[in-house]
């Protein structure tokens, strides 16, 4: 049983991070019409901002944890500017080439310099509370051990989750864009200055993926390919999920990633290709995705 | 998704006797490579790579369907003819919880070339009717996600021996005569079965079966109100190019001598999108002009490690933001032609 | 409400300073030509009504204003301001609030969300309390999505969101069009009522019955060129010619 609850955690980790990153995708599709295909790289460029900023300022995880978001982010600010503008009007199929060569472009520099093999990032160890030694060590739950990193990893994504959900769905802010989604003309004849929220919009789903890589980093190790089979996988989700739905992306992501744990107890052997088995069935049965209209 | 392909196209009508002349031209240069002393290894690499290309060209060029994982057709059709040339014998696990074992010895090239043929044919068959239900953005993901999967089951089955992939796969006598393992010879034979998958793609895109797909690229919708079943159209086609591209994986087998899970990987897929890209989306010899390029590129640069994904990457947004036409396209509208 | 005071200016602005004015205005979609040069001016506390057939580019022209159209010449001034150039965000935030004649109503927002998109280009709009006394179906429904809404209820919530944001200036496109009688009799009340308050109001409109009840002035447009143009005073003289342009 332990190894059961030991495998739920990891695949409620991994639910993490493919719900932080089809939120992302989700947000970014809507507003450009771009699957951003460079998610993968911008996310491994987020576990590497934490590594630059431990390594060569001496700046910790928990400073990581709001710079690295928003370089990154504002590095995508400035891809959105400088190329993803160009391509407004013309076929989706163009933002998905035009990411992707920005992915290889990415990924391509950070592996001459880092090769293919991982960088330790360690568990940051405080602040120190009594016992406390920030978020190293773990608690016995009676039916577990549960590492404390991990369980901050999963409730924490799920607090961004929810808090982009409520950005979405219940602020000013989200009305602008989810209006702008369905007619950016219209909105930005009400004088909203659209181009600008389009490129904060990307900046935002961008930052979603640095955040994911920031947590994933103490996990996972910083590698250079490290987002570039996730991304995949993560496509999968959202042809699963559909990306009508900023809850559906998220609950999707969730649920996937528990699947996949499950898997891994039960038949590991099926563990790397069971979000991609459950693609095909989703799409034998309901084409649309789980969430999402006709698109 | 009509705008794809709007500004890539030559307006003019095709032309078809131009074509014809290009063609000639093309295959009478490549017949007398031998004799020049130019490298034949790379140049019938590159042939592979530009049937490869040609048959996911007939598919975005002419259906408007980006497919993202192409590389599982040349992986597919490769390990299965590699296994039939160096093994034979076909072993399925536990069905019905035994192993069923057809017991063949390793097979001649041709019979070696029809079974990776045939394999990718029903590959393309499955992968695309689950792939059609989506269009646009969405058919290029699945694509994408249906080649990962194939990935990982090529990593784990023990016929592909994971990472190692099948090495030293004998060339043999094609129809019980002709040596393969001689080079100017296996030559030949690839450039034969080159051309000859290049005029079935040109006499398929030049077809009333073409002109359908064309309009369907198009507009969709007004595809559908003419009555057509526009997803058996889109469904022939994914198998057309699907089968095409496997035959292209059968036959880079006798020329690398191996087949590896660099094949299935995306990596690959995104290559034959940006040899593609490069010569031209939608023109008949685009596609091959850029898998030459591409091929010379990884050649040259063979050296530099991680820089060749760089400069691939450079390529792409460079052919996205400014060249989308590509190369041949974009001499085919300077000459006003299609080419 | 604050502008009370010009609120009770005199209306049909006789002598009232030019708030719009458009010359040689030429507009493109795309390849096809579709504005040849229209020249017209609205005056402050006035109600203009540009009559035309279907295609004749009524439309073209108050997004043209609004700088929807991306490829426009010649020249539209707006109190006095170049705006030819502008973008569409920058127009609206001098004070010109457009009503499309799709409406627009936005489907993923509920009819509050909706009505409190448009933002705040200067004081002077009008408060919720102002609105929902124009339009009181509004207030039952807050919550609904704002698509669910029958067609004379959306028209209400399209016109009442740029009453809100202290746009002195509104386009109109077709506020009537589909409606049954009875609201458009509504809809003709409110915009009698704003422009007592002192709106200044471009309207579109094919119903030139409806167009007669308050409107001051007149344009007929054609094939892209504004080809006359008179007062409502002068509208019975001009009955048969009107009857010839519309075709009616």
């Amino acid at each position: 049983m332990q190894a059961l609850y030991a495998q739920l955690l990891v695949g409620l980790i991994n639910g993490s991070f493919y719900a932080l990153l089809s939120l992302g995708l989700a947000v970014i599709f809507g507003m450009l019409n771009i699957i951003n295909f460079a998610h993968g790289a911008l996310y491994m460029m987020g576990a590497f901002c934490a590594y630059f900023l431990l390594n060569l300022a001496g700046i910790g995880y928990w400073w990581a944890l709001i710079i690295a978001p928003i370089a990154v982010g504002v590095f995508g600010m400035i891809l959105e500017r400088t190329m993803l503008q160009w391509l407004a009007g013309l076929d989706h199929l163009y933002g998905l080439l035009l990411t992707f060569g920005i992915a290889l472009i990415v990924q391509g520099l950070f592996q001459n310099y880092f090769g293919s093999s991982g960088l330790p990032y360690a568990i940051p160890d405080y602040p120190q509370i009594g016992d406390w030694r920030g978020l190293q060590g773990g608690i016995n739950l009676g039916f577990m051990f549960l590492p404390i990193y991990r369980g901050w990893v999963v409730i924490f994504s799920l607090v961004v989750c929810l808090a982009t959900w409520f950005l979405i769905e219940k602020t000013r802010l989200g009305a602008y864009l989810r209006a702008a989604t369905e007619n950016p003309t219209l909105v930005r004849a009400f004088g909203i200055n659209v181009p600008r929220m389009i490129t904060l919009t990307y900046g935002l789903g961008v930052g979603l993926a640095a955040l994911a890589g920031v947590l994933s980093a103490p996990i996972n190790q910083v590698r250079p390919l490290m987002g570039a089979d996730l991304i995949i996988v993560v496509f999968a989700v959202v042809v699963i999920g559909g990306m009508g739905s900023i809850m559906g992306s998220i609950i999707t992501g969730f649920a996937l990633g528990v699947i996949e744990g499950l898997t891994k107890y039960f038949y590991p052997e099926a563990s790397n290709t069971v979000v991609f088995v459950l693609m095909v069935l989703v799409l034998l049965v309901k084409p649309t995705g789980l969430t999402g209209r006709a698109a | 998704m009509s705008a794809l392909t709007d500004d890539t196209l030559p307006a003019s009508p095709r032309a078809v006797r131009d074509e014809m002349i290009v063609f000639v031209v093309m295959a009478a240069l490549l017949a007398i490579v031998p004799a020049t002393g130019i490298y034949p290894f790379f140049v019938m690499q590159a042939l592979c790579f530009a049937l490869l290309a040609c048959a996911f060209n007939l598919l975005i060029g002419f259906g408007g369907l980006l497919s993202f994982g192409h590389a599982m057709f040349l992986g597919t059709a490769g390990y299965v003819t590699a296994h039939l040339l160096k093994v034979g014998q076909i072993s399925f696990p536990y069905w019905a919880g035994h192993w069923v074992v057809i017991p063949l010895p390793p097979l001649s090239p041709e019979l070696g070339i029809i079974g990776g043929v045939l394999v990718s044919a029903l590959l393309a068959l499955v992968t695309g009717y689950v792939s059609i239900r989506r269009q646009g953005i969405y058919f290029s993901m699945i694509t994408l996600a249906l080649s990962q999967l194939l990935y990982f089951i090529y990593l784990q089955a023990p016929f592909t021996h994971g990472e190692d992939g099948i090495q030293g796969i004998p060339q043999g006598m094609l129809f019980g005569f002709i040596d393969l393992s001689k080079p100017t010879i296996l030559y030949y034979v690839v450039l034969a079965v080159f051309l000859a998958g290049f005029l079935l793609i040109f006499r398929t895109i030049n077809s009333p079966f073409g002109e359908v797909l064309k309009s369907i690229r198009e507009n969709e919708p007004r595809a559908i109100s003419l009555g057509y079943k526009t997803d058996q159209y889109k469904l022939l086609a994914y198998i057309a190019s699907g089968t095409l591209a496997g035959l292209a994986g059968s036959l880079k087998v006798f020329v690398a001598q191996n087949a590896s899970l660099t094949d299935v990987h995306w990596t690959m897929s995104g290559e034959i999108v940006l040899m593609t890209l490069v010569g031209g989306l939608g023109t008949i010899f685009g596609p091959i002009v850029g898998a030459f390029i591409i091929i010379a590129m990884q050649q040259y640069l063979a050296g530099f490690g991680q820089w060749v994904t760089v400069i691939q990457g450079v390529i792409f947004v460079g052919c996205v933001l400014a060249f989308r036409r590509g190369i041949v396209g974009e001499v085919a509208n300077r000459v006003g032609h299609s080419l | 409400m604050p502008e009370t005071k010009t609120a009770t200016r005199p209306a049909a602005g006789a002598g009232g300073a030019q708030v719009l004015s458009v010359k040689d205005l030429q507009a493109w979609y795309g390849e096809s030509h579709i504005l040849h040069g229209i020249n017209f001016h609205v005056k402050e506390g006035e109600v203009v009504t540009l009559l035309g057939r279907n295609g004749a580019g009524k439309t073209t022209t108050l997004k043209s204003v609004m700088g929807i159209i991306g490829k426009r010449s010649g020249s539209v001034q707006f109190n006095g301001k170049e705006i030819s150039r502008a973008s569409s965000d920058s127009i609206a935030r001098l004070g010109v609030a457009f009503c499309p004649e799709e409406r627009g109503i936005f489907a993923s927002l509920d009819v509050r969300e909706n009505l409190l998109l448009p933002p705040i280009v200067s004081s002077g709009g009008l408060s919720l309390d102002q609105i929902f006394e124009l339009f009181p179906n509004l207030k039952d429904r807050l919550n609904s999505q704002g698509t669910k809404l029958s067609g004379g209820e959306q028209q209400m919530l399209a016109i009442a969101r740029i009453l809100r944001t202290g746009a002195r200036f509104l386009m109109l496109d077709e506020p009537t069009e589909g409606l049954a009688p009875v609201i458009i009799q509504q809809i003709g009340h409110t915009i009698a009522r704003l422009k007592k308050e002192g709106f200044t109001i471009l309207l579109v409109e094919q119903n030139f019955r409806f167009a007669s009840t308050v409107a001051d002035r007149y344009y007929v447009v054609e094939h892209g060129k504004v080809i006359d143009g008179f007062a409502n005073s002068e509208l019975e003289a001009n009955m048969d010619k009107l009857h010839t342009y519309l075709g009616v």
